[in-house]
């Protein structure tokens, strides 16, 4: 009896709320066995719970509150991937984590991929909304976290950038709501009932905003700073788990509401091209994964635009590959910063000496993320290359994208795991990572390969399932598809070579490169100095009688309420009885003269 | 209350005689416990009496949800000469509300005593609490408006009693026991001269009796002069704005059981009673009633909702704040019910579960700091989140449900008080209430940040963690806190039907 109202309990809770749950036992877990057996134990429980859920497609679990009707558990073929994707994150994050302890740090963490589990499973905007806002405020703590001034300040300015994203959703959400009368998922795009992915009116109230809101969060082209401004100040977890949720939850919000929107497509084709030039010159290697990231969530948004059943599925897979391969990256550079506290490539080099496991799986996400086949970057890659190629009009964005994955191979597939592991000698001899770091990027690199070798494994929890068998027995494996991919990266890897051997690839120089950051780092406090200078003379004068006039009101206010002020002094305790035979007078007075 | 409908909770031979077992209980208990060897025995007595009340308390809120009203006739002399205990919704509701208040702390009361009261009084301590819950018990419950009276003064003895007993930690609760007791006792006066002037006028005691027969009175100057007579004892008892001279000392040098059980009940039962009175007894069409409540009772309401949280903000005893900040909470709860709609009265009985739940976490959650350490400023407990992570986190919770904060009772209090007042059109009201709110969120956020950020002052006494005994209650306070919070459709249909039972429709 209980075991099966337990089994009833798991089947039908979002399974976030496991790891939400997990996460505020971690400040209570002190010794590494017990921070362990939470930080991997609520992934764990949230997992089971995801896998034994009550069926897809239904409202598994509704709550009604303040009149709304809120879907706390909706999952379909779409959030089950990613989902499980975010789980798996979360439990590697957990034990890439467990060399030391810092439970705010911690504990924000699995807030945050709980936030993030729970968002992709909720059924409604609001709820949506809710959890949201929470990946929003729990991940700032992880750019905070290293404490120091210059990352407080890069945390203020990615909480702008999240808290606007969320004030657009919820703005979007209240006049969808308000025009529309409905927030439930199901009643959204009732013309795709029973398919993962909907359609939402554009022009509906509210559509624009929620497409701005999730946009910001995915790092459109012009809104990407916050990424390369925040990501690359953290400590050596912060990235990683930075990189695992955020953008691949607006990816998630975008397919869930926007698939087949033309304009994602070229949004995407557009992300995917222009961080490969910043990329290519950055020194700060956490920094060149950054703008890779962006590059690589540009391939999804614009197979999100797409919108055929190839291109969702390759949007989705792409994720889930994406979150294990830049998480290894991720994992792998902050391995390096960890034990040489720095990851600028003009003070790395051969460091693959003393690191040599570390070195193997920078590999392995490397050959990922360049999609190498055999590995996981290629099974899922080659589903969005593949959906663009197959529609004509999209010849242009097919080139982009063919343009961006030999970037890809350039800064993040070469120039990371060279400049770092081998490249000139930078005489340091750092220890190898700890033993909870290479397990966490072991378990990485096991699934980056895992997927490469048998796809099978993945594509069977993809939206459109039989689209992606399909794919697999036909299309993938072709000896045309393969020697294309090969022929592509081994032009790169040759055209990173010629350069370097003629020097001329842009040498790992310490400098700051200027991007749009730029407007919002320097351009606007600039600009705002300027504007504010009159206001501030003016605002100087005022702020002095200001000053007089609020220190007097808050002295009066003294006076007035505190103990023995003015208001004790008249309504003594011994006047209650005056008072009351007033009061009494009154009401007489009222009830027999009314 | 649907909740309550299908519940089996007794017998039906025992659930027949719940409504005075739920009385009888505690009046029992307090006398065994006066007589009982020693202090765990009292202990022991208290935690199962209260117990057993919230048991029958469940009992009758399933008869009620069944049958609308019990009438239970005591001692087989019939209403209206015989006293009766009528219980609607509103009764029922407020029953669990006391009961269960009652049993949380007299669960607390096991460990918290040890630091304030010598050992040897802690039965006739345990004996005045239960007399006290019994009071309130039958006050909530009573049919008789005589009755109901002599139940009030039952509560206010034992209350009186457990206030002096502060004085072994505090002087100062001796002057403020007697201040009570002046007070309590005028307004109890006041009471009673009212129901005086209605004997006179209607010639019966039973409440809805005299409903019937105020009905077709119209309006004479004794019933006029009754019903100001009436309120106005009832607004001392309630600690009404300016009426609220006795509370702040009362609550900040009591025990801190008492200023639990007091914060969390006391000033309810009276409004309870006050609404009775109000929209029961004297026909609500009445003009001096609405003049009352429209001229009278709103206004002094408003005014104690801003003045007391501008005191509670001034305040550097940490007690007197949460006293102040109870007087004010009354404000927002007589706000809710000077709308004089079902609306109004639900949010306003929603709001009282919601402020007896975070202020018995309030209060508890100080009385574990006390144990073990002396701190009557705030600026004592600087930094003591640290010391005792587990009391104080309680005290976050009681604190931001206080704020109104997302996610905890408090903010769904505020919201049903602002939803029912822009209902009403009364905007006024929901700009009182959002000012209120706002000078909460002043005075809990110096709370909070000395409490957590502030680091302690050197040299000074450390806190330690309060045994389980305590936390358990202090805990369980604060999680129903949170978990109305998230679902609150149990205290929502409580409040709902109790206002309907006064209003007749739902909301």
């Amino acid at each position: 009896m209980t075991v099966e109202r337990l089994a009833d309990f798991l089947s039908n809770t979002n399974p976030g709320f496991f790891i939400l749950a997990a996460a505020l036992l971690v400040p209570l877990a002190r010794d590494v066995v017990t921070r362990a057996i939470v930080m991997v134990g609520g992934p764990v429980v949230a997992l089971v719970a995801l896998i034994n859920a009550e069926g897809l497609g239904m409202n598994l679990s509704t709550v009604q509150v303040l009149g709304l009707d809120l879907v706390l558990y909706r999952p379909d073929s779409l959030s089950f991937v990613f989902g499980l994707a975010f789980i798996i994150a979360a439990a590697i994050m957990g034990v890439y984590s467990l060399h030391r302890r810092d439970a705010l740090q911690d504990s924000t963490a699995m807030i945050y991929a709980g936030a993030a589990v729970t968002a992709v499973f909720v059924g409604d905007l609001v709820s949506l909304f809710m959890a949201w806002e929470l990946t929003a405020i729990a991940s700032v703590f992880q750019v905070l976290a290293p404490r120091t001034r210059e990352s407080g300040r890069a945390a203020m300015r990615y909480l702008f950038f999240q808290v606007a994203s969320g004030m657009c959703v919820l703005a979007g959400v209240c006049l969808y709501a308000a025009a529309e009368g409905k927030t439930a998922f199901s009643q959204i795009a009732p013309s795709m009932a029973g398919l993962p992915v909907g359609v939402m009116d554009i022009g509906a109230p509210g559509a624009v905003l929620l497409l701005a809101g999730f946009g910001i969060k995915a790092a459109f082209p012009m809104v990407h700073n916050w990424l390369q401004d925040a990501y690359p100040k953290t400590t050596e977890t912060g990235a990683v788990v930075l990189s695992a949720f955020t953008t691949k939850l607006a990816v998630y919000a975008l397919a869930r509401y926007f698939a087949g929107l033309d304009a994602l497509i070229w949004i995407g084709a557009i992300m995917t091209v222009f961080p490969v030039f910043f990329a290519v010159i950055e020194n700060d290697l956490r920094k060149v994964l950054a703008y890779s990231l962006n590059n690589q969530v540009g391939f999804m948004v614009c197979a999100v635009g797409i919108g055929t059943q190839l291109a969702v599925n390759g949007a989705a897979a792409h994720a889930f590959a994406h979150i294990m391969y830049k998480a290894l990256l991720f994992m792998s550079m902050g391995a390096v910063l960890y034990r040489t506290g720095t990851t600028k490539a003009s003070e790395l080099g051969g460091l693959h000496r003393t690191m040599p496991w570390t070195t193997l799986f920078c590999l392995v996400g490397a050959a990922s993320i360049s999609a190498l086949p055999l590995f996981s970057g290629f099974a899922a890659k080659s589903m969005v290359m593949s959906a663009s190629h197959a529609d004509p009009a999209l010849f242009v964005v097919w080139l982009m994208l063919l343009f961006a994955s030999a970037g890809v191979l350039e800064h993040s597939g070469i120039k990371v795991p060279f400049f770092a592991f081998f490249s000139h000698d930078s005489g340091k001899r750092p220890q190898e990572a700890p033993f909870n770091m290479l397990l966490a990027m072991g378990m990485a690199a096991a699934l980056c390969i895992l997927i490469g070798v048998a796809p099978g494994a993945l594509y069977q929890f993809l939206p459109y399932q039989d689209s992606a068998i399909d794919y697999l027995a036909t299309e993938l494996w072709t000896t045309g598809h393969v020697l294309q991919q090969l022929q592509l990266l081994v032009l790169a890897a040759f055209a990173f070579m010629l350069l370097q051997w003629r020097q001329l690839y842009p040498a790992e120089q310490p400098g700051v490169i200027i991007d749009v950051e730029w407007i919002w780092r320097k351009g606007a406090p600039t600009l705002g100095d300027w504007l504010s200078r009159p206001l501030r003379r003016a605002g100087r004068g005022l702020a002095g009688l200001a000053d007089g006039i609020g220190a007097g009101m808050a002295g009066a206010a003294r006076q007035v309420f505190a103990p023995g002020g003015w208001v004790a002094a008249k309504v003594p305790s011994s006047g209650t009885a005056v008072l009351g035979l007033v009061i009494l007078g009154i009401v007489l007075a009222i009830a027999l003269f009314s | 209350m649907t909740v309550f409908e299908n519940l089996y909770v007794a017998a039906p031979a025992l659930t027949a005689q719940a409504p005075i077992l739920v009385v009888l209980a505690p009046l029992v208990g307090a006398c065994a416990a006066a007589l009982a060897p020693g202090a765990r025995t009292g202990w022991v007595i208290s935690v199962v009496t209260t117990l057993f009340a919230v048991w029958m308390a469940m009992a009758v809120a399933g008869e009620v949800a069944r049958h609308g009203v019990v009438q239970y006739v005591i001692g087989g002399f019939a209403p209206p000469l015989g006293i009766a205990f009528r219980i609607d919704a509103l009764g029922a509701g407020m029953g669990l509300l006391v009961s269960t208040m009652g049993f949380l702390g007299a669960l607390y009361s096991g460990h918290a005593l040890v630091s304030e009261i010598d050992t040897q009084k802690h039965t006739l301590f345990q004996a005045g609490y239960l007399l006290c819950v019994a009071g309130f018990l039958g006050l909530v419950f009573t049919g008789d408006a005589f009755n109901a009276f002599v139940f009030l003064e039952v509560s206010s003895i034992g209350t009186y009693a457990l206030v002096a007993a502060g004085e072994a930690r505090d002087r100062r609760a001796l002057p403020a026991a007697f201040t009570y007791l002046i007070f309590g006792t005028v307004g109890a006066t006041f009471y009673v001269i009212g129901v005086g002037f209605l004997y006179g006028a209607t010639g019966t005691l039973n409440m809805a009796d005299m409903a019937a027969r105020l009905g077709t009175l119209g309006d004479s100057s004794a019933v006029q002069a009754g019903f100001a007579f009436i309120v106005v004892g009832l607004g001392l008892k309630a600690a009404m704005f300016p009426l609220h001279g006795w509370l702040p000392g009362t609550y900040s040098t009591a025990p801190s059981l008492v200023s639990v059980f007091l914060a969390a009940v006391a000033t309810k039962a009276a409004i309870y009673l006050m609404a009775r009175f109000a929209f029961d007894v004297f026909p609500q069409t009445t003009t001096f009633g609405g003049l009352f409540i429209k001229d009278v009772l709103a206004p002094l309401a408003a005014a104690g909702a801003i003045i007391c949280s501008l005191q509670a903000i001034f305040e550097t005893e940490i007690r007197r704040m949460l006293a102040f900040s109870s007087i004010a909470q009354v404000g927002f709860i007589l706000l809710g019910f000077s709308l004089a709609s079902a609306a109004g009265m639900s949010a306003a009985l929603f709001y009282m579960f919601a402020h007896a739940l975070m202020k018995t976490a309030l209060f508890m959650a100080l009385g574990a700091l006390a144990i073990s350490l002396r701190a009557r400023r705030l600026d004592d407990l600087a930094g003591v989140a640290r010391e005792a992570p587990w009391s104080v986190a309680a005290f976050g919770v009681g604190a931001a449900s206080l704020a109104g904060v997302p996610l905890t009772m408090g903010f769904l209090a505020k919201w049903r008080l602002i939803d029912a007042a822009l209902g009403a059109g009364a905007i006024w009201i929901v700009a009182t209430l959002a000012i209120g709110s706002l000078l909460t969120l002043v005075y809990v956020g110096r709370m909070l940040e000395a409490m957590f950020f502030r680091a302690p002052p050197a040299g000074a006494a450390r806190a330690k963690e309060a045994p389980v005994g305590v936390l358990a209650p202090l805990w369980i306070a604060a999680g129903l806190s949170i978990w109305f919070g998230i679902d609150a459709s149990l205290p929502e249909a409580i409040a709902d039907a109790g206002a309907a039972a006064l209003f007749g429709a739902a909301r």
